[in-house]
């Protein structure tokens, strides 16, 4: 074990990948000379090679064409979106092309791409945003949303060992701010399975990404409440860790989901609807969501801060469910 | 920007998620004079490395971070003008000022852009997350009654009535902690689904509802909360809680509406004063008025089938029998039972006055079989014995009205003389009301049914009964 950032951790996730299977390879904007517009694949072109670590065009399109092409082929194809925002130039690609193939053709599409994703740095409306929900909806995907720098090593092997074509949403805010113990060997971090981020017994939060560590701050200031909260982290979207979901639901019996995306048709959505049909006779409140508003991220750092939830946001939340 | 007050050079955010920096060259030495926009410093990031403009003209009077040094983005790393480190506390409000002032500005922005209304971009922002609107459950007056679906899971699960236990949630509406700590005191199993019963018999005599769990042999005293000062606790036991359950529902089911009407009694006080001493000396019964209004009730309910009826499903049931209930008061005072005269329409006064007599002593005496409670199709209530003239009882389920019958009072009455003027009398007036189902019987309907009682009463044929 040693102590790294989840950066830090995503980059020694996917160099170690790279040296262990000669399939993988790492293709996108500034990710050879410059080492990527975060650093994340500093100094891999000198490891790897220009062809192992391929700075592309800037067309998000041919960059995940090609990941499909070579996929095929029987790569292992890693592309990097310098942000999660420009993913919707390779929409056609990814969801007509790569997410449907399996169905169509049988062949599977190993590929893996790196999002950079969410505000908090005043990014404006075409560098902070969180689509997941817009591919969780696209049968043949999978979404990954790590919030740990464990989670994050873990489950970028899993997804570049996945058959399928994997979206893997890095939150920038995490990048550096966030530092945790990481294994050193080699791990994978199944799909679909929650992490219990605390245990609780009064209300669960239900959460991923950076709003695992807004849930966190806002449940120790319930700690002097004598409410004990639950905040469960589901790593992936797709899959989703249904049993564990309704288990915490059935256990507080009040539900809070959290997060970043705006509001209608988020995830969060998904998941109340989930735990109305499944657990209706375990609610003891309305199943509560707490998200951004249905707007684009603003510029302005004020109006940042009202857009994405804030630890005071979800204190008042969960206070509201506390005393319903 | 030229200035005489001091400002400060701050660590620039140098991309979305850089969170710190580290000096690597200072271009400048404290004292030097430097221009606007003239680079001052060299910083080195995560991401990049690059030349930190100064933001202001005038003097270098201090450099805070030194070179090889790493510091968060906003630390301060210098001073231009102002008069060196004695200046610091006062920049700092001078940079609040303003940042809060384009706060505010955003804010009073962003509620003018929302009401504006059509506006699409800041719109949304108006309503940040904290200004979400609380779901369901808001409405604080009504929260006792709104029960949530686990606590409608775990009542009926442990056969407890969730508006037994008291409510600590919005507007005291009962939670799940609140029910699950009411079982663990130890609640009573639910109440019978049924009117109110002898609690001794077994078992316990139900009407044609579904039949409930038994009640407890002797259910445990639920104590949800210590009594505050002045006030005492006392059990609530089986029939008192059956008598609660059953209003309750019937409430809950009935549409219920009473109309009354005023009946001269003189024709039946002037029979029952003849018929009372020749009634006991022969039968050792004391006859009643309520024997009367009995006995003229049965007759009428002859030609009104509905209001001897029933609402069972879809479908209204009616009956060619009378089976009369009774409401008995306890001897303790303390609980109410509904006795069933079977059969009423083949009493005369004497049968009936008889059968009052017995089923209201054996309720006392706590001697009724459950056969004694069933069946009944029609109820009638006298709480007149304590003088009170009117009342809307509760329908006893599945029943469709209920005949109250009320004291009779001497009156002033005006009336027709054998002249045919109208003149002032003294009459005994008895108030009767009838509550009925709305669902099953019109207004009018009853309206008919109390004025045929009321001439029936008032036209009493001795011989006919």
């Amino acid at each position: 074990m040693s102590e790294k950032t989840y950066l830090q951790a995503i980059s020694d996730g996917l160099r170690e990948e790279m040296r262990r299977d000669q399939r993988v390879f790492v293709i996108g904007e500034d990710v050879g000379v410059y080492g990527g517009a975060f650093k994340v694949t500093l100094g891999f072109q000198e490891e790897f090679g220009a062809w192992r670590v391929i700075d592309a065009p800037l067309s998000e399109t041919a960059i995940v064409g090609g990941c499909t092409g070579a996929a095929i082929m029987g790569m292992r194809p890693v592309a990097e979106m310098q942000f999660a925002d420009f993913i919707s130039c390779a929409w056609d690609q990814l969801v007509t092309v790569a997410a449907k193939q399996r169905w169509r053709a049988g062949t599977p599409v190993p590929i893996t791409v790196r999002l950079p994703s969410g505000g908090g740095f005043s990014g404006g409306p075409f560098h902070s945003q969180n689509p997941e929900s817009s591919f969780a909806h696209i049968p043949g995907l999978k979404v990954i949303c790590p919030a740990t720098p464990e989670d994050a090593k873990g489950l970028l092997a899993s997804a570049i060992q996945d058959p399928n074509p994997c979206l893997y949403f890095e939150h920038k805010h995490l990048y550096r701010r966030i530092k945790a113990e990481v294994p050193d060997e080699r791990y994978e971090t199944p799909f679909g399975k929650a992490r219990v981020h605390q245990e609780g017994d009064d209300l669960t939060v239900i959460t991923w990404g950076a709003m695992v560590y807004t849930a966190e701050e806002a449940a120790a200031q319930l700690d002097g409440d004598g409410v004990s909260v639950e905040i469960l982290d589901l790593r992936t979207l797709i899959p989703w860790d249904k049993q564990a979901v309704l288990e915490s639901a059935r256990k507080t019996s009040k539900v809070l989901v959290l997060h970043e995306d705006t509001h209608t048709g988020g995830f969060g959505g998904e998941i109340a609807a989930t735990i109305a049909e499944e657990a209706f006779e375990d609610l003891d409140a309305p199943v509560k969501r707490i998200t951004a508003p249905d707007s684009p991220v603003p510029f302005s750092p004020p109006l940042e801060k009202a857009f994405i939830p804030q630890v005071d946001d979800v204190v008042a939340g969960l206070r509201d469910l506390a005393e319903y | 920007m030229s200035t005489e007050t001091a400002v400060d050079v701050v660590m620039p955010q140098m991309g979305v998620s850089v969170s710190e920096g580290t000096i690597t060259k200072w271009l400048k030495s404290e004292g030097d004079q430097v221009e606007a926009d003239e680079p001052l410093l060299e910083i080195s990031t995560d991401k990049v490395d690059t030349e930190v403009p100064s933001p202001a003209t005038g003097t270098l009077t201090q450099i805070v971070v030194q070179e090889g040094e790493t510091v968060e983005v906003g630390a301060k790393l210098a001073q231009i003008g102002g008069t060196g480190s004695a200046e610091p506390a006062e920049a700092a409000p001078a940079e609040e000022a303003p940042a809060s002032a384009t706060a505010q500005a955003a804010a009073e922005s962003a509620a003018a852009s929302g009401a504006e209304g059509e506006t699409p971009a800041p719109e949304p922002v108006a309503e940040a997350p904290s200004a979400a609107p609380a779901p369901a459950g808001d409405g604080a007056a009504d929260g006792k009654s709104f029960v949530s679906p686990v606590v409608a899971r775990i009542a009926s699960e442990h056969g407890v009535d969730p508006a037994q236990v008291q409510g600590t949630g919005r507007g005291g509406r009962v939670t799940k902690k609140d029910i699950l700590g009411f079982i663990e005191q130890g609640a009573p199993a639910a109440a019978p689904e049924a009117p109110p019963t002898p609690p001794e018999r077994e078992p316990a005599p139900t009407p044609p509802a579904p039949p409930p769990p038994a009640p407890a042999a002797e259910p445990a005293v639920p104590q949800p909360v210590g009594a505050a000062e002045g006030e005492q606790f006392e059990p609530m036991n089986a029939m008192r809680r059956g008598i609660a359950e059953h209003m309750r529902r019937s409430l809950d089911t009935a549409a219920h509406v009473t109309s009354a009407i005023e009946v001269d009694m003189s024709k039946v006080v002037a029979i029952r004063k003849k018929l009372k001493p020749e009634y006991q000396k022969a039968y050792g019964i004391n006859v009643t008025y309520l024997a009367f209004v009995a006995r003229a009730t049965v007759e009428t309910l002859r030609d009104y089938p509905w209001i001897n009826g029933e609402i069972r499903g879809e479908q209204i049931v009616t009956r060619n029998y009378v089976n009369l209930g009774f409401a008995v008061e306890l001897a303790d005072g303390k609980g109410l039972i509904v006795p069933v005269l079977k059969h009423a329409e083949g009493l005369n006064l004497l049968g009936i006055a008889r059968g009052v007599v017995d089923i209201a002593q054996r309720a006392r005496d706590k001697k009724l079989s459950p056969d004694d409670v069933q069946g009944g199709t029609f109820t009638i209530t006298n709480p007149g014995g304590y003088g009170t003239f009117h009342g809307t009882p509760v329908i006893s389920q599945p029943q469709a009205a209920i005949l109250g019958t009320y004291a009779v009072v001497k009156r002033p009455w005006v009336i027709e003389d054998d002249r045919g003027e109208d003149v002032i009398a003294i009459r005994p007036i008895m108030n009767l009301t009838l509550t009925y189902d709305h669902r099953l019987v019109d207004g009018a309907l009853a309206g008919r049914f109390l004025r045929d009682l009321r001439e029936k009463l008032q036209t009493w044929d001795e011989s006919a009964y």
